[in-house]
């Protein structure tokens, strides 16, 4: 039995150690902080283990309990519970697990830093909604982890916050973050409408009564209500997990510190959405034109997006872009109703991208915080257990047997090449090709750092001048491997990154791991089909080598491996021959500048007009001020014919007579 | 206990406190604050002892009381609470010592008549609330506008005559007409009652004219797009305290107004003209939204973003009519609660919004908003704070400003998809200008070698945002206790409004 105490000090001891950390930083002092913030996330991990560990091998039932009350009005009831099953369980190790190997990571990384204890307070925080998050029973605490872990990626994001790109970056995360979320209050109103109910098992009970029904949002369109309700809860999925096109925001995330890029802008935040939507499968289900929109919207990110990686430098981004790209992967599977390869990849990707994430910040430390790849080259010299757990992280990322990414991503692009829903065609092909390109970007990005000769000089005497901004590419000592608290978090990552795929493939996607969480009607079932092919994984990672997907990751590796290794001076080349193409793809098919133009500028655009043409202008310049002079004008005149002068007043009264007499005269008597 | 006259303690103790606070004199201004800060505690407490006799189950008015006051004209002093101008007197009674702690060193001269005003105030907002008897709610709700003329008059900004003159004219010409609907009224059915004017039958005709009567008086207060433009130049010339004082409470009793009038006398005509008021109201959240993004003064960008929260105020009120006609109960009481949740979250995070300002303003004398950034560094305790109150504007669940916005949005849907999703516009645009305002203000590098010497906040003004704060969480995390105490009351009023008077 899963005990509620057991939950609540799961959730709460993180948030315990957040409170301790901000408020009482400055007296607890940088040890007390991240001793306080470990402990507690610790204690998180810990009793997430033995949660999962006594659903699946213990015999627990799954545990879904309200907490306390949080509005009862007429039938309608929002409560704060938890709704602990595997699918749940999975996710809070997973987020706990990278949470704490990012607060190790943290007492090296941001060793220097000023806001030692605000980082760590933040970190601490964002576990703890997103732990809200994923064990929410109900749509309400969905929405309050998934808003509170929005407003911690805001603050980290913009945690250096003096510069301005940062905190314009924060910004814009959490204003294209809101677009998505508005489509989700939607989503959730629109389940309580037809629905009934905010509590998730009342509503899924509630889900075959959607069957036939109807809205008609525009006139004469009746759509169906399960269709509503499940593009408007994906429409803050695409927020959240940065799909296309409400992507924009997660490149520029970039500008926060490398932790918590590795932890919340790739291994559990960003996958919310993924989350959300297997959480809503007994609602996904019933609605194919949903499921179309989910796989296309991920499958086009998971190709589109990944080509943006190869024509960047900065080291941070490309891995951002990277995990564009298999966000869009897991949504792709979702959309073929492959919901636990989907979560699968999420738990892989987790790892590994979390891996790639600390090793490139660990090549940060080194390089002085430089992040430019022009500047790198040759570091495998200087830093091997950063360059070891790299390579680990980038085959698992490209797919190759038997790294966990392989097992993951390989079951997706099955799963999705056995859809029948409309769209999966070209969904099939943008999985595919995606493996090319992931490959593609991968081993550009390790040859350009690790690889080939040094692209930066070392010189003592550099960068000590007042101002401390040295001439890019040049370092005042040489680099060298990073202290233990950043490479045992390296470590310990790349273990799951290596082995994990391998011995969870079979229960995972084949073996009803998730039991009754997901839900997946028999025509949908595509894994089931699957499973008949499966015979184990190892047989499965030696007849890879006989697939498309393999090959097509070694030719990226090979084609990446010719160019960078042998002949540097041929990237130059193709992307001048290529042109106008490059050009678009260098500019993120310029996405950034439509924002921009049409959103940014041309709302406040739209304020100053309104705000001098209607508010200013017409209410109070002609209607408010208006009347006050027309008033005053009135009453001028008004004051002229009381003169005081006796003959004024005489021509008055003369003037009265005639006219009263005349119309005596003139009017028809009655 | 119910033998005491609480209701009539909660209006003239803070009135008759303002006799010994006016006589402390210039000369004596401490003397001054501490009495005033007396007053306003004891009202407080008197207040907060109401609750342990208030019956959460029961919709009737309760401590009632009631004397002749003129006879001649049926006219009766006549107070009663229901949960919702319960609601609304702790949120005055509170807000009351939060301002006058606030002004401690913010006002300086002619302390003992700033106090003394703000007690007086206090006093007649409460009468407001609690009159049972519409010439004694009249009567409150002009006297309340003198109080409020003079901090704006005498302790403003340099435009404060014309600011002060605006607000009084425009609220006054919408009493005009209220004054005419009461008067038809009793003409009508002889008593001021307001219960006895619930049940009074009335056609369609006289219901029309009645409800556009309310309908400007209230709109004015509250105010809703077009009427609203005397609200950004009041807040810019009022003193902080009397911003506070009118976001928080001032702009409710408009609301409440509708609630007691509007609603119940003219529920057909309200029925009947329910569409133009929710279209205003989403005006005012999209319209009043884009208009708030480019305000350059930090007072007049709040100003208008409270044009927008009360949007969802109307919102939620007039949405009820159309969820009736549906059949839908449940989610008509959904708005109401979710107008009435907004009202009490909005009355403390606009207030501490208006505070936060103050405290800058008292420290660099300016509100535009280029004059300020990196008060993240240099205040950091009170960026915490600013950081804080702006996502409760932005509706952040966990704090209040997210109950009310919630509520009225899933309302929204079940009245039409389209509704909620002019309504959840404000989920992006909110966050667009509150968001852009911390971006410029807290975050970034200092603006002047000014701005590097500002003192973070001391203890006086961390109590009060702290406190304002706590308010915000609480009804965040837990809304039920609010919901509790307004319940009864109105699941009445959704019974009152599906009962045609034709």
């Amino acid at each position: 039995m899963i005990s509620t105490a057991t939950l609540l000090a799961i959730v709460l001891a993180p948030l315990a150690g957040a409170i301790l950390a901000g408020l009482l930083g400055r007296k607890i002092g940088r040890t007390g902080a991240h001793s306080v913030t470990i402990l507690g996330v610790g204690i998180a991990c810990i009793l997430s283990i033995r949660v999962l560990y006594q659903l699946v091998w213990g015999g627990a039932p799954a545990y879904n309990q309200d907490i306390y009350t949080w509005f009862q009005i007429g039938g309608i009831g929002a409560n704060v519970g938890f709704l602990v099953d595997r699918l749940s369980a999975m996710m809070m190790v997973v987020v706990t697990f990278v949470s704490l190997m990012v607060h190790v990571y943290t007492v090296g990384y941001m060793a220097d830093d000023d806001g030692y204890q605000r980082f760590f307070s933040y970190i601490a925080l964002f576990t703890f909604f997103m732990l809200m998050l994923v064990m929410s029973n109900n749509f309400l605490q969905l929405f309050f982890g998934w808003e509170g872990v929005g407003l911690v990626s805001y603050l980290l994001i913009g945690f250096w916050f003096k510069k301005p790109s940062a905190s314009y970056a924060g910004m814009k995360a959490f204003i294209v973050n809101r677009v998505g979320d508005l489509g989700f209050v939607l989503g959730i109103a629109a389940a309580l409408h037809f629905l009934g109910s905010l509590d998730y098992s009342t509503a899924f009970a509630h889900a075959p009564s959607l069957t036939g029904q109807t809205v008609e949002v525009i006139g004469g369109h009746p759509w169906s209500a399960a269709t509503l309700i499940c593009i408007l809860l994906f429409i803050g999925a695409m927020g959240k997990s940065a799909q296309v096109p409400l992507h924009v925001w997660l490149p520029d995330s970039m500008e926060g510190p490398t932790p918590i890029s590795a932890l919340i802008h790739a291994a559990t935040m960003v996958t919310a959405g993924v989350f959300m939507v297997a959480r809503m499968s007994p609602l996904f289900e019933l609605s194919g034109t949903a499921l179309s929109v989910v796989m296309v919207t991920g499958a086009t990110g998971a190709f589109f997006l990944g080509l943006i990686g190869i024509t960047q430098f900065d080291i941070k981004r490309v891995i951002a872009y990277s995990t564009l790209s298999q966000l869009g992967y897991m949504m792709a599977a979702l959309g073929a109703s492959a919901y636990a390869a989907g979560i699968f990849h999420l738990m892989t990707h987790a790892f590994f991208k979390a891996l790639l994430f600390l090793g490139a910040g660990s090549v940060i430390m080194a390089m002085h915080h430089e992040q430019d790849m022009r500047h790198m080259g040759g570091l495998r010299r200087y830093m091997p257990i950063t360059y070891a757990t790299m390579w680990i992280g980038s085959l698992a990322l490209c797919g190759i047997p038997p790294f966990a990414g392989f097992y993951s991503k390989d079951a997706i692009i099955e799963a999705v090449g056995a859809s029948h829903v409309w769209g999966a065609g070209y969904a099939y092909w943008c999985v595919l090709l995606g493996v090319f390109v992931t490959a593609t970007y991968t081993f550009r990005m390790m040859h350009l750092t690790f690889h080939g000769a040094p692209r930066f000089r070392v010189d003592p005497h550099a960068g000590h001048g007042h101002d401390g901004h040295a001439e890019p590419g040049v370092l005042t000592h040489a680099p060298h491997e990073t202290p233990w608290v950043v490479t045992v978090p390296l470590v310990l990552l790349a273990i799951p990154s290596l082995a994990i795929g391998y011995f969870a493939a079979r229960p995972l996607l084949y073996g009803g791991f998730f039991g009754s969480a997901i839900s997946v009607l028999p025509a949908h079932d595509v894994l089931a089909g699957m499973a008949a092919e499966f015979h184990g994984p190892l047989a499965l990672a030696v007849h890879s080598v006989a697939t498309t997907p393999f090959w097509l990751a070694i030719a990226g590796i090979a084609l990446t491996s010719y160019i960078y290794l042998l002949k540097p001076t041929l990237a130059g080349t193709i992307s001048k021959a290529l042109g106008p193409l490059y050009r678009i793809v260098d500019h993120k098919f310029y996405f950034d500048e439509l924002y921009t133009a049409l959103f940014a500028r041309g709302s406040v655009a739209l304020g100053k007009a309104l705000w001098k043409g209607a508010d200013a202008g017409a209410i109070d310049g002609l209607v408010v001020n208006g009347s006050a002079s027309l008033v005053g004008r009135i009453a001028r005149r008004a004051r002229t014919l009381q003169s005081g002068y006796l003959y004024h007043y005489a021509f008055a009264m003369i003037v009265g007579l005639i006219l009263l007499l005349a119309g005596f005269v003139l009017v028809p008597h009655a | 206990m119910t033998h005491w006259p609480f209701l009539s303690l909660l209006i003239w103790v803070p009135i008759a406190g303002a006799v010994p606070v006016l006589l402390a004199g210039d000369r004596r201004p401490q003397l001054a604050r501490w009495l005033a800060l007396l007053a306003a505690l004891l009202t407080l407490a008197v207040n907060l002892a109401m609750l342990s006799g208030f019956d959460y189950h029961s919709a009737t008015m309760q401590f009632v009381e009631s004397k002749p006051w003129i006879p001649m004209l049926h006219v009766h002093y006549a107070l009663g609470v229901d949960g919702i101008a319960m609601a609304l007197i702790l949120l005055t009674t509170i807000t009351t010592v939060l301002v006058i702690i606030g002004a401690w060193q913010a006002i300086n001269s002619r302390v003992h008549q700033y106090m003394a005003a703000m007690l007086v105030l206090s006093g007649f907002m409460t009468g407001v609330f609690a009159a049972t008897d519409a010439l004694l709610f009249y009567v409150f709700f002009e006297a309340q506008l003198i109080p409020m003329f003079l901090i704006i008059g005498v302790w403003g900004g340099p435009r404060r005559v014309y600011a002060a003159l605006k607000f009084f004219l425009y609220t006054f010409l919408g009493s005009i007409f209220m004054l005419l609907g009461l008067i038809y009224l009793y003409l009508k059915s002889g008593t001021f009652d307001m219960a006895a004017w619930q049940a009074l039958p009335l056609g369609m005709n006289a219901q029309t004219w009645l409800f556009f009567a309310f309908l400007l008086a209230f709109a004015v207060k509250i105010p809703m797009v077009p009427v609203h433009t005397w609200l950004p130049d009041a807040h810019v010339e009022a003193p902080t305290g009397g911003s506070v004082v009118l976001a928080a409470v001032m702009l409710k009793i408009g609301a409440y107004g509708l609630i007691r009038f509007a609603l119940p006398v003219t529920p057909d005509a309200a029925q009947h003209y329910a569409w133009l008021v929710v279209a205003l109201s989403l005006i005012a959240v999209i319209y009043i939204g884009y208009v708030a993004l480019v305000q350059e003064d930090m007072k007049k960008l709040v100003a208008y973003s409270s044009i927008a929260h009360m949007g969802f105020v109307t919102l939620g009120l007039f949405i009820v009519f159309m969820l009736i006609r549906a059949h839908d109960g449940d989610a008509a009481q959904l708005g109401l609660q979710g107008a009435m949740v907004q009202m009490i979250s909005h009355g403390f995070v606009s207030g501490a919004l208006f505070t936060s300002i103050g405290v800058m303003y008292d420290r660099l004398h300016t509100r535009l908003i280029k004059d300020y950034g990196g008060l993240a560094r240099v205040m950091p305790w009170f960026a915490v704070f600013m950081v804080f109150f702006a996502m409760a504007n932005t509706g952040l669940p966990g704090t209040s400003g997210f109950v009310g916005e919630f509520m009225v949005i899933l309302a929204s849907f079940a009245a039409s998809p389209w509704l909620a999703l002019l309504a959840a516009f404000t989920l992006v645009i909110g966050a667009g200008y509150t968001l852009w305002l911390v971006k410029r203000v807290v975050w970034g590098t200092p603006a002047s070698s000014k701005v590097e010497a500002m003192p973070d906040i001391n203890a006086r003004e961390a109590l009060v945002l702290a406190a304002f704060a706590a308010f915000t969480l609480l009804i965040g995390i837990w809304p039920e206790p609010l919901v509790k105490l307004l319940d009864p009351a109105v699941n009445q009023l959704v019974q009152t409004l599906g009962h045609s008077k034709l």
